[in-house]
């Protein structure tokens, strides 16, 4: 997708081994190892109970695992184990150098909190004390994600669902970060919404060099953007590789399943 | 057309099992060493690549004189831009009780600078998967394909995504039978798309891309406009004009004129000297014999592969 992914240094942003997450004796998934390059686009698809989104949670923090270990490559260029680092150190990373769209839009965004101010809250997280430059920081991005800067001054309730996941998208990359974690951003909106945002995404990627992984039970979302897909079952990873071979060619039973389902992937 | 250069290649009954010597490596080339031709599973799917990135130690071919695609194109000294070595493939449909779809066994050829090798025979016996082998858009079950990357011969079965997508970038351009269209994304975009991948600035590669489109007689006022509304030969000269716009030395054609009217055929069929005359390889599937005719300099018979 982007020119980014290869003429940037071998050493990967984000690494998994051994990944296991059990809810008491449940389990959420297992036995998941993953490498992510900067400027690659992940996806992670499977039917609900999958393990995909425990696997995100994983990933991303919100989740300790019961098994396995996640590091990150911290912008400093040092490989760090994530659970190790303090909780300062982790909300740091998780307002600036991570972003996370999630399908509910209330629950990424501040609902209460005005479009502008959405934005440029990530901005004083960093950092940023003057309020006329968090201003039009915060407008030149509502721009970008094509929300009319009159509206900049309501809070996201009065917003339509498409506006609030690109507020969302927004939010989270106003800081410029090189990871973000998306879970199911296009659910639940109309075909055209979601069209329209996905043009978003796919032109945010590539201009920014954003590594991603995005969750989603939906192939064709994962055909348009990702370069890699990794295909859940019951917790495991069954099947991966590059998103059109696993998508045309695919090889284990439930991943010919879920692509002979869809009308067109 | 070719004598066929390869008749031993020609086994009968099931794909040999890819532990059997090549069928070329009677003439020093040297066979995978691993018995598994077989994409990575998924464990090891991000880690077994380190092998398949690494598979340039192959020593030089001694392809002169040696006739691999029989025609033996004046280009043909040294190392191939595609070599492809015993290749199998078949389909398992676990929906439809692991019902197995043989598709082609041990294909064996090559494509040299310079020359466009045609893939014959008849609907079903395997062309595109041929070229979507090439294109690691088909996993590889056996055999070997490999892609002159860099002066070296890299393998495309089992690659890494990685290093798939940066030989597609870099190394293979593909015409494919249709279009895919994305919404909201304009035909000039989608033209441009190549060129943007290797790093060409936004005015540059669009410029470019409508040059292109204009070669083909695509309508300006279609530019801008994104092609899902567009006639079957429409979208097809947006794909053509894709797919010639990059610098890739190698190049896969999947009936780059079907669905088109004389005078863009003539203009296919100007694009393919064009590359051929710069340098590249191509390997394409011509159903218009007129066509095949004006632009190939062989013809790989892939009846003789079928599985």
């Amino acid at each position: 997708m982007s020119q980014e992914m290869t003429s940037l240094p071998d050493a990967p942003l984000l690494v998994a081994e051994g990944l296991a997450k059990y809810y008491g004796s449940r389990l959420g998934c297992r036995d998941v190892d993953l490498t992510l390059h900067a400027g690659e686009v992940l996806a992670i698809v499977g039917e609900s109970g999958s393990g995909k989104s425990t696997l995100l949670s994983l990933l991303s923090t919100e989740l300790a695992p019961s098994a396995g270990h996640v590091s990150y490559r911290m912008r400093d260029g040092e490989m760090r184990d994530l659970a190790a680092l303090s909780e300062a150190e982790r909300r740091l990373l998780l307002r600036t150098d991570w972003g996370f769209v999630r399908q509910h839009a209330e629950q990424g965004l501040r609902m209460a909190v005005s479009a502008g101010g959405n934005v440029g809250e990530r901005l004083m997280a960093v950092g940023w004390r003057h309020y006329g430059n968090i201003r039009q920081e915060a407008a030149d991005w509502l721009v970008r994600v094509e929300i009319a800067t009159e509206r900049m001054d309501d809070d996201p309730r009065t917003f339509s669902g498409g506006m609030r996941q690109r507020l969302q998208i927004a939010r989270n990359l106003v800081t410029r970060p090189r990871l973000v974690f998306m879970d199911e951003p296009t659910s639940g909106l109309d075909v055209s919404v979601q069209a329209r945002l996905l043009d978003l995404i796919r032109q945010l990627v590539e201009e920014f060099g954003l590594a991603v992984v995005i969750v989603t039970h939906d192939l064709a979302v994962a055909r348009l953007l990702s370069h890699r897909i990794m295909v859940m079952k019951s917790g495991r990873v069954i099947e991966q590789g590059l998103t059109d071979q696993v998508l045309d060619d695919p090889r284990e039973p439930y991943t010919q399943l879920l692509v002979s389902s869809v009308l067109a992937a | 057309m070719m004598t066929d250069p390869n008749p031993e290649a020609k086994l009968s009954g099931d794909a040999p099992a890819p532990s059997l010597p090549s069928p070329a490596s009677g003439r020093g080339f040297r066979p995978r060493s691993s018995p598994v031709m077989h994409a990575p599973d998924a464990q090891s799917g991000l880690t077994s690549n380190a092998a398949a990135a690494t598979r340039t130690d192959a020593p030089p071919l001694p392809l002169a004189g040696e006739g691999w695609g029989g025609g033996t194109p004046a280009s043909s000294q040294g190392t191939p831009l595609l070599l492809v070595d015993n290749l199998g493939k078949s389909f398992t449909l676990h929906l439809q009780g692991g019902l197995s779809l043989p598709v082609v066994a041990a294909v064996s050829f090559a494509v040299h600078a310079g020359e466009c090798v045609a893939l014959g025979g008849p609907s079903g016996a395997g062309k595109s998967s041929i070229l979507k082998m090439v294109y690691g858009n088909y996993r590889v079950d056996q055999g070997s394909v490999q892609v002159a990357d860099a002066g070296a011969l890299v393998e495309v079965a089992g690659a890494d995504p990685r290093l798939m997508l940066r030989l597609r970038r870099a190394r293979i351009g593909y015409v494919s039978q249709f279009l895919r269209v994305i919404p909201r994304v304009s035909a000039l975009d989608v033209v441009a798309a190549p060129l943007r991948a290797e790093g060409v600035d936004a005015e540059t590669a669009k410029a470019r891309a409508g040059a292109g489109l204009a070669r083909l007689n695509l309508p300006e006022r279609l530019w801008g406009l994104p092609p899902a509304t567009f006639s079957g030969g429409e979208q097809q000269r947006v794909n053509v004009a894709r797919g010639f716009i990059g610098s890739q030395p190698l190049l896969l054609l999947d009936e780059p004129t079907a669905s088109l009217d004389a005078a863009n055929r003539a203009v296919v069929i100007d694009l393919i000297h064009e590359k051929k005359a710069q340098g590249c390889g191509l390997l394409g599937i011509f159903h218009d014999a007129e066509t095949r005719d004006a632009v190939a300099d062989r013809v790989v018979d892939v009846t003789r592969f079928s599985a």
